[in-house]
């Protein structure tokens, strides 16, 4: 193999370099910090008074927190940052910054396979309602794409509009079941985000989402490439196909979790992905970390709204995440027809 | 040394490239002429394994393109497609990084990045490169392009219409750019061109298609010829001798 030209001293250019990786590590190292205080502020705030003193004096319920508070906070972290994870995976394999999870129909089909186990297999056990919540995701996403490859789409606004329309469609059937088969208050669960419910012992699930953020971050330069188009992976030695096949099942993964635990987040894919690529870009081994960071910060600042904001009672975090969400969407269509 | 051998392709049922043999020999600029729907992309997207054939065989140095790993054929042969639109927002020195996935699979090392380093510097992209593609123009954008498939450092480098989108000053100095990379760097360059003049002065074999099939190929001076590219291009074709160049006069009046 032949070298390009008369080679220069490798230390000019990559010590520069270097710096900037150090210095965005240390941003990264402040943005986990920040994250912790916020998830501590998301432990003291709840119905029953639990402060830092009472818990340092040992005179707080500790099995308050260990049982209500700890699960809780962990779950809005886990499934922030999956969520957040799943909508930028989506938006670089279909190349468009207005897909995720909740735009492309993945959640509607997630919950129609949590229904439809509910009607046929009523108390099956946690892992079966996942796979069959997974599998009914990934034939959505199978679907949606199957969509955009026959209808050739000139605007990258109507691809979301599709995948709306594909979910409402979905969400409408799934509504006309539940509501024959008196499956209604299960349905209202899976779609509307609510962390309230959560305790020890009905969250753990989450930590396949979880696991699932590491794994993306650590086939992070695939997506990356997947992402610049079929010829450039292929030209670049990656099977394209099996990429998308990783891509979509961690993202029919998360949807599903989600969904079983918590309940459909609106909007969080679409909002941090869009904000840390205006940051910082694209490359997704550099932006995964961040979009997973501030994907679990979004929630737990909308937890917090939530549940302060009729205190002592509160709301369902996905209405104050779809308050949040339509505002950042409208924000960002309107930015988007400014610069075309 | 580029072999395709009875080559055919088809988009459905339209049979885009018939019955194709070619040579490309190792070393040098070959270039692909031919008037629009001649077939020319398409055998290229097939030579680069981006498109299956219908029928025949294509290998590069020996490896069929079809069988070889795709990995393996990364190392050995790049290929870029016209009308690139990055999708993703990346910097430039990320896309030209993502040149030497082949290599590192991403995780880059020193050296990669040494690769990728002299890739901008013989683009003429240094001072550009933590720019975001999307802040470019169309002709910075297509040099970092190319210096992307310059760093994924192949024997074999496949570019289809590169001077596309791109004013005379931007397209001669891409086309010197091929040049010396073939001379300097020892890169097979295959390139489709719709500039003829262009491809007299800068390649040293020519290769002629009209409706999927090869009508000539050869050394370029055989192939700057009135007849023979009147016909392939069903125009009349003046060719006259400009600076010691063939050179094609086709407008007129």
């Amino acid at each position: 193999m032949s070298v390009l030209a008369p080679a220069r001293t490798p230390a000019s250019t990559t010590a520069p370099r270097t710096a900037v990786r150090a210095r965005s590590n240390a941003a990264l190292v402040g943005g986990v910090a920040a994250l912790a205080v916020l998830a501590a502020v998301s432990l003291f705030v709840g119905v029953a008074d639990v402060s830092l003193g009472d818990v340092l004096s040992g005179r707080a319920d500790y099995e308050l927190i260990a049982v209500s508070r700890i699960p809780r906070t962990l779950a809005l972290v886990l499934a922030g940052a999956a969520l957040a994870t799943s909508g930028l995976i989506m938006q670089l394999l279909t190349r468009n910054v207005f897909v995720e999870p909740s735009t492309a129909g993945t959640l509607d089909f997630a919950t129609l396979g949590l229904l439809a186990c509910a009607l046929f297999w009523p108390d099956a056990p946690v892992l079966v309602k996942m796979v069959l919540g997974t599998t009914f995701a990934l034939m959505g996403t199978a679907v949606f794409l199957r969509i955009l490859k026959v209808v050739p789409l000139k605007d990258v606004l109507i691809v979301p509009l599709v995948g709306l329309m594909l979910g409402g469609v979905i969400g409408a059937f799934a509504t006309f079941i539940a509501y024959r088969t008196d499956l209604i208050q299960s349905l209202n669960a899976w779609t509307t985000g609510d962390f309230s419910a959560v305790i020890a012992g009905r969250f753990e699930l989450l930590w396949i989402a979880g696991a699932l953020v590491v794994v993306a971050g650590i086939v992070a330069d695939r997506f990356t490439v997947a992402g610049l188009g079929e010829a450039f992976t292929t030209n670049l030695g990656l099977d394209y196909r099996r990429t998308m096949t990783i891509g979509m099942t961690v993202v029919a993964v998360t949807s599903a979790t989600v969904v079983i635990t918590v309940g459909a987040l609106p909007f969080l894919g679409l909002v941090v992905p869009n904000v840390v690529r205006a940051a910082i870009g694209d490359n997704a081994r550099r932006s995964v970390p961040w979009v997973a960071l501030l994907g679990a910060a979004l929630v737990l600042l909308c937890d917090l709204v939530a549940r302060l904001v009729i205190h002592p009672f509160e709301l369902p975090i996905a209405t104050v995440l779809g308050i949040v969400g339509a505002v950042a969407f409208l924000i960002l269509l309107s930015r988007r027809r400014v610069r075309g | 040394m580029i072999i395709a051998t009875h080559v055919s392709a088809a988009y459905g049922e339209t049979i885009v490239v018939d019955d194709v043999s070619i040579l490309v020999p190792k070393g040098g600029v070959t270039a692909l002429v031919g008037p629009n729907g001649a077939g020319k992309s398409t055998l290229l997207a097939v030579m680069a394994r981006l498109m299956g054939a219908k029928a025949g065989t294509v290998s590069v140095d020996g490896l069929d393109v079809t069988t070889t790993p795709s990995e393996v054929l990364a190392k050995r042969l790049a290929i870029l497609k016209q009308d690139n639109h990055p999708g993703i927002r990346l910097t430039v020195r990320d896309l030209v990084g993502f040149g030497r996935y082949p290599h590192s699979k991403g995780r880059l090392t020193d050296a990669d990045r040494v690769h990728v380093e002299q890739a901008l510097d013989w683009l003429d992209l240094t001072g550009m490169g933590d720019r975001f593609l999307d802040e470019l123009s169309g002709g910075q954008r297509q040099r970092a392009f190319v210096a992307m498939v310059l760093a994924q450092d192949t024997d074999y480098i496949l570019l289809d219409e590169p001077l596309n989108n791109l004013d005379m000053a931007h397209a001669v100095s891409m086309m010197k750019r091929l040049r010396k990379a073939a001379d300097e760097l020892e890169r097979t360059i295959v390139v489709v061109l719709h500039d003829l003049n262009a491809a007299a002065v800068y390649a040293d074999h020519m290769v002629a298609m009209a409706d999927g099939r090869v009508v000539a190929a050869g050394k370029t001076p055989t192939l700057m010829r009135e007849g023979l590219l009147s016909d392939v291009f069903g125009l009349p074709i003046e060719v006259h001798e400009v600076a010691g160049r063939p050179q094609a006069v086709f407008y007129a009046r």
